[in-house]
């Protein structure tokens, strides 16, 4: 399969008909995974690490679990191919920054990613909309058992899987998932959150700084710690830190409801008169709007049926999506016209939002 | 707007600020908007402040002096972690166990793993060994001319390295 066909499949993140739901957009696992009788990529020799990348593209591509798998080499991607697929979360900047060695594999539906040579030899990742850690782990789990009977891991029976950084040594695992928070932002709790979260071994990433709708509102929660928590307590924490979180979130959007529903409603309002009829759009401001539109359609003031489309759109405006759409490289003003004119189409069948069922 | 604070790195303008607190202990750091990306601090993928504060940005329970230490496999030493932030491979989570003990320690919930374990590695790790020993005793026997002992070992040997063969058929 051709690569440009490839990437004109939506991934996972992008598909409309699956279980979407409000605040949390997508899970994410993944797992840290070496060989025994390597070096971690960083400090291997240039020939290990082909060595390295040609039994693991190997191994990978026969995993019954991946149907239709890609294997893809960095190196022989363009600057832009590597953009999409790190704007889809399938590889890392750092993969995509040092492609000498480096490989994916990548299932048809793109839920799932193995990339090659990243920081360690192996990173399983699964992806799935909407919080299925449960689902998402037993997926991962059966992944990483049908790679490790054909490859021998980095293991020790005191620290268990053994990672190029000591931050991932043990499970190697990493849970998160990704959650939209505009209730706890525009009520200034976001900070006081991440705090409480932190106490619990729970990161929170996200750019505070520049206003406080910045990027879109989106926060990802993961655990932070490896090592002497076997993989269901640390999903079982993650998962009750989340829920916690939720439910901050839900109250938050309650009283901004009861206190100062016009500021909201405007807000709402506004982002879909930008979107629908802009000209000049910057990818963080199209994140911006479109979260106000996400919020629109969790207060059930726009129909459910336009959450997929709404949640593709986070990814299609990323400049590496609007350039593939585009077919061609394009200058940083040039985008800004051209995502203004794909949002207006596709807000041309997104019908206005309607808050009357708040005053009836 | 709040009162501007300098880029830990850099000195510029931050404009990402992170709080993590990690076994009792804060940990504050502030990020201009390049090099939060260049540390990743922006991809979802992998960033942790543990990640950061173990590179060096932030040298709190990280002891690099232990210059005499090397890993016995690979070559690597305090110093190149130093540099990398990153151990060079697998055995130096022993030889340089003194250096690597006390951040597992400081970064993690406990310092022994609970969970997942490869089972089908570690089916492969034993028999092997097991075919060295095999392997030994068979060459004693011989040496000490106990030829009994010997085609019975032999006969050991043969069947292990078939299964053995059987872990690569799968």
């Amino acid at each position: 399969m051709s690569i440009r066909s490839f990437l004109s499949n939506r991934g996972e993140l992008a598909q409309s008909s699956s279980t979407r739901s409000p605040i949390v957009m997508s899970t994410r696992i993944r797992l840290a995974r070496n060989l025994a009788q390597f070096p971690f990529p960083g400090w291997a020799k240039k020939t290990q690490n082909e060595e390295v990348l040609g039994r693991c593209l190997e191994v990978t591509a026969r995993i019954p679990q991946i149907k239709n798998p890609t294997g893809l080499r960095i190196d022989e991607l363009s600057e832009l191919e590597r953009q999409i697929l790190f704007e889809r979360h399938l590889i890392s900047r750092e993969l995509s920054n040092e492609p000498e060695g480096a490989g994916v594999i990548i299932s048809k539906d793109q839920s799932c990613s193995i990339m090659i040579n990243e920081e360690d030899h192996l990173r399983i990742q699964v992806i799935k909309n909407g919080l299925h850690l449960k689902r998402t782990w037993n997926f991962i789990n059966s992944i990483d058992s049908a790679v490790e009977e054909s490859l021998d891991y980095a293991y020790s029976k005191d620290l268990g899987y053994l990672t190029a950084c000591p931050t991932n040594v043990g499970t190697g695992l990493r849970a998160s998932a990704m959650l939209h928070l505009p209730g706890l932002v525009v009520s200034g709790q976001m900070e006081k959150v991440v705090r409480a979260v932190n106490q619990l071994g729970i990161a929170v990433r996200g750019i505070f700084g520049e206003g406080s709708d910045a990027s879109g509102s989106f926060f990802q929660i993961s655990n932070q710690q490896t090592l002497g928590e076997s993989e269901a307590e640390i999903l079982k924490r993650l998962n009750s830190v989340m829920a916690t979180i939720i439910e901050r979130e839900e109250d938050a959007r309650e009283k901004v409801l009861e206190d100062d529903r016009n500021k909201i409603f405007d807000k709402i309002g506004r982002a879909y008169g930008v979107l629908k009829n802009g000209h000049l759009l910057s990818s963080s401001e199209a994140m911006n709007r479109l979260s106000l539109i996400r919020l629109a359609i969790d207060f059930g003031s726009l129909a459910e049926q336009s959450r997929g489309l709404v949640d593709r759109l986070f990814i299609e405006c990323q400049p590496g999506h609007i350039q593939f759409n585009a077919n061609k490289e394009i200058e940083p003003n040039q985008r800004d016209v051209l995502r203004a004119s794909y949002m207006r189409e596709a807000f041309a069948k997104i019908p206005e939002p309607s808050f009357d069922h708040f005053t009836q | 707007m709040a009162e501007s604070i300098n880029c830990d790195i850099c000195s510029k303008l931050a404009t990402v600020h992170l709080t993590q607190i990690v076994n009792g202990k804060i940990h504050k750091i502030d990020l201009c908007e390049t090099c939060a990306k260049e540390k990743g601090v922006t991809d979802p993928n992998g960033f942790s402040l543990a990640d950061l504060l173990a590179s060096g940005v932030d040298n709190d329970g990280v002891d690099v002096s232990h210059s005499d230490l090397v890993c016995s496999v690979c070559g690597f030493t305090p110093e190149d972690y130093k540099k990398l932030g990153r151990l060079g491979c697998p055995s130096c989570y022993e030889d340089l166990a003194p250096m690597v003990e006390p951040m597992l320690a400081y970064m993690h919930k406990g310092v022994s793993h609970i969970g997942k374990k490869p089972e089908n590695t570690l089916a492969r790790v034993e028999s092997r060994s097991k075919l060295t020993e095999i392997e030994d005793q068979l060459q004693n026997a011989i040496d000490e001319e106990r030829y009994e002992d010997a085609a019975e070992l032999r006969d050991q040997l043969l069947h292990l390295s078939k299964e053995e063969e059987g872990f690569h058929v799968h």
